[in-house]
């Protein structure tokens, strides 16, 4: 446990040094919303009805472009071998990571999403459900997108790899994810999409850590 | 099962398979696609439309049942360390791709004459679209790497953590209401009239033939590919 906190510690206080992830995920996030009110027209009903699915993939997005760096950087200054000699459990490790890229890239994306939201012309009722829904499935994308990125780690054209191995396991949580804010905003109950966007962010938890643990050992050998 | 898990006997095996699938593959082909094409009866709904179930049913099962193979291929890979299960799981993965994407075409031709649309954005085409691209990552992930062990351990990680999605296909009609049919077998047996079980069933049957004399093929390629790889290693070329 100890071990646990003191690499989340790490992990932040590399996230804050460096000044990196927090600062230009949401800022990747922010424009890229943004730029949906040019491509589409700023009609409000348009904006309002696909708000949400925006949200949604760009949140997927931004998580994606994060999670490229969460092992490759450590792999590359050579600190993720003595991390794996550690005493701590690569699993606990990979949690660990998996926390705190979580906080440091999809708790500011579920804090900017409102704003945002307000200039996707959603409804101020939708506030509430949306910070849920993202707050249940940005965890789950953190969880297995850090799979993918232990998956690939040293492999060859990786950019173009991840987004091919980690999309179509986002998909459930896109679909559940957009179906409950959708579902808040037009006043129907929500509950159950809640519950299954909960129960997705606990088989992950439970799993990833443990997968992405083995990938990275498999990489290291 | 142990002795299958030397490459060398397993081949000697399949060399004795193969022959026997390849026939009995034109037979089930040379008998059942003319009775499915031609001489079944058309459905009283439908109209000859119903004909394309006979590729696009065991083209979805065979999808299925070659993530099952690679799955379970590459558990046995990744827990007892069988190459031969990992060459299993990589020799599928191609076949279980063009099985999908059969079963995604096949149904969107079907569904332009009887939905009025070839594509619905529902559980069941949604998750086996999902299917497709699943293959798809694990064929690209599995030859990424400078090292083919590396590729091989990543891909079958791969193929275990995407199998959550095989119970989803499964079920996804039973659990959301779709536009696609349920499926035709069921607690109370067989829906299905018995004119058009035969032609079915022969269909499956030089489906899955197909893909036992495939799967030897992309077996025995990677044993010898593997073999040249270490005969130059030693060679030092």
């Amino acid at each position: 446990m100890n071990g646990f906190i003191a690499l989340i510690g790490r992990e932040l206080r590399l996230s804050v040094r460096l000044r990196a992830d927090t600062i230009m995920v949401a800022g990747f996030f922010a424009v890229t919303v943004i730029l949906f009110p040019f491509g589409i027209g700023p009609e409000p009903g348009v904006l309002s009805r696909i708000g949400a699915g925006v949200l949604w993939v760009t949140a997927l997005l931004a998580a994606l472009l994060s999670l490229d760096h969460l092992f490759s950087d450590d792999e590359q200054d050579g600190s993720l071998d003595l991390l794996l000699t550690s005493p701590v459990s690569p699993t606990v490790m990979a949690a660990a990571k998996i926390l705190a890229h979580w906080l440091t890239t999809g708790l500011p994306l579920i804090i900017l999403a409102p704003l945002l939201g307000v200039t996707l012309q959603m409804p101020s009722t939708s506030t509430i459900p949306m910070m849920t829904a993202l707050a249940l499935g940005t965890p789950t994308l953190s969880l297995i997108g850090a799979v993918g990125a232990a998956l690939t780690l040293g492999a060859r054209r990786r950019g173009v790899l991840m987004p091919l191995v980690v999309l179509p396991l986002y998909i459930p949580v896109l679909i559940f994810g957009v179906g409950a804010i959708d579902a808040a905003v037009m006043g129907f109950e929500a509950t159950g999409l809640y519950a299954v966007l909960a129960g997705f962010l606990l088989i992950s938890a439970a799993l990833c850590p443990w997968a992405a643990a083995v990938a990275v050992r498999i990489s290291a050998e | 099962m142990h002795a299958l898990a030397n490459p060398n006997r397993f081949l000697k095996l399949g060399d004795r398979i193969q022959p026997w699938a390849l026939g009995l593959c034109l037979i089930c082909l040379a008998v059942g696609l003319p009775i499915a094409l031609a001489f079944s009866p058309p459905d009283y709904q439908q109209g000859d439309t119903v004909r394309i179930m006979y590729i696009h049913v065991p083209a979805a099962w065979m999808s299925l049942f070659c993530y099952g193979v690679m799955a379970a291929g590459s558990a046995s890979f990744l827990i007892w360390r069988q190459p031969v299960a990992n060459m299993m799981a990589r020799a599928s993965a191609p076949v279980g791709a063009m099985f999908a994407g059969l079963c995604l075409l096949t149904g969107m031709l079907w569904g332009e004459p009887m939905w009025g649309t070839p594509w619905v954005w529902d559980a069941r085409l949604t998750s086996m679209l999902v299917l497709f691209f699943l293959y798809l990552g694990y064929m690209a992930l599995g030859d990424a790497f400078d090292r083919p062990e590396q590729g091989d351990k990543a891909g079958a990680i791969l193929a275990l953590v995407g199998s959550v999605n095989l119970p989803i296909i499964k079920f996804s009609v039973d659990w959301w209401n779709s536009l696609h049919q349920p499926s035709i077998f069921s607690m109370a047996g067989i829906s299905l009239d018995s004119s058009m079980i035969l032609p079915l069933f022969l269909m499956v049957g030089a489906f899955q033939t197909f893909y036992i004399v495939v799967v030897l093929m992309g077996v025995r390629t990677q044993v010898l590919t593997a073999k040249v790889r270490a005969a130059r290693l030693m060679r030092g070329t």
